[in-house]
């Protein structure tokens, strides 16, 4: 369980230093995701450990972005300055952004089987 | 009435207090969230966000003391993104039996992400800094906010409009897909991510576990190609 734990953070930490040392474009934990994905690729299967723990992390996941989410207090002022454009941006190119990908994504799956 | 006064500037300043704040918020919000038939509309996030905000505003609170103790969980932010390595792994053949469709939905997401925002402001009268603001509003805060600065727009409102453009897609990307008549499921978990980066990941994890997988995927993807992308476009068309 500790196990899989600190190969997380490895994986982490490594990515970190990927990302700073080639001043890659992407943040460091998507890297790490990346060793990740090649460790188990390398091993064959997901151990059972590696499993509990990842599935830890993930089942409350919405849970870790409150800190950041609670930032929000600091630009009421910005904000309220521009809303109308940010408020409609927001609403419109959010919908239409999950409309357009999942409607490629399963018209071209469709035709790839 | 001292003793209690002593106590509060005692724990107001020590990290256990905002740290359990956090959890008992988020505690609140996942209870009403499971009591309504876990309604996307009742967004635990947006909901124990409102309820600390009404806490730190209603004691006098400034943000950063408030996060330096909830920055314990906001730690576990990286190593929750490393271990979706785990459910992508899980969906391996799938992956790459789609590798073409994600190629291609993954482009056409990025790109409507990046236009439509930036044409909605600029029809409603956005500044050039709003508008480069919200141009990376799809993609995962850190890269987001690294774009916005390079291109000229605001990093800390970046941060902030990121985080609601997850929340909405949390909240409402369920009736979009069904309004659409998408069905499968890596093609909803990837638009997730695609749109709304992390939270909208978190979202697709509670419905389903192969929406879940495509959703890290298409959010590690989409911070990629729109960090690649958008400093690019912007030169071209300003």
């Amino acid at each position: 369980m500790l196990g899989y734990l600190t190969l997380i953070f490895s994986c982490q930490l490594i990515g970190e230093v990927i990302v700073g040392t080639l001043a890659l474009p992407v943040p460091g934990p998507v890297v790490g995701m990346v060793l990740l994905f090649i460790y188990l690729i390398i091993r064959g299967f997901v151990p059972e450990d590696l499993g509990e723990v990842a599935g830890g992390l993930q089942k409350y996941m919405s849970l870790l972005f409150v800190p950041a989410g609670a930032g929000v207090m600091m630009h009421f002022g910005l904000i309220g300055e521009a809303a109308v454009p940010i408020a409609a941006a927001l609403v419109v190119s959010t919908l239409a952004t999950i409309a357009v990908t999942a409607l490629i994504m399963s018209r071209l799956m469709k035709r790839g089987n | 009435m001292e003793n209690l006064r002593d106590t509060w500037v005692y724990l107001s300043a020590s990290p256990l207090f905002h740290l359990t704040l956090t959890l008992v918020a988020f505690q609140g919000a996942f209870w009403l969230f499971e009591k309504a038939g876990r309604n996307p509309i009742l967004n635990p996030v947006l909901i124990s966000v409102i309820g600390i905000v009404g806490v730190l505003i209603s004691t006098g609170t400034r943000y950063p003391q408030y996060f330096e103790g909830a920055q314990f969980v906001h730690f576990l932010l990286g190593p929750a993104t490393v271990s979706l390595a785990v459910p992508l792994y899980r969906q391996l053949a799938k992956v790459r039996q789609s590798a073409l469709a994600i190629g291609v939905s993954l482009l056409c997401g990025s790109l409507t992400a990046i236009f439509t925002a930036v044409g909605m402001a600029w029809l409603l009268g956005g500044g050039p800094d709003i508008l480069a603001t919200l141009a990376p509003k799809s993609i995962t805060a850190p890269v987001a906010m690294a774009v916005a600065e390079k291109i000229g727009g605001l990093p800390s409102l970046t941060a902030v409009v990121v985080i609601i453009t997850g929340i909405f897609g949390a909240m409402f990307g369920t009736f979009v897909l069904n309004a659409v008549g998408v069905k499968d499921w890596a093609a909803r978990g990837f638009a997730m991510g695609t749109a709304s980066h992390g939270i909208g990941t978190a979202r697709a994890l509670q419905v389903n576990e192969v929406a879940g997988a495509f959703a890290g995927l298409a959010m590690g993807l989409n911070a990629l190609a729109t960090a690649i992308l958008l400093p690019v476009l912007w030169a071209i068309v300003f």
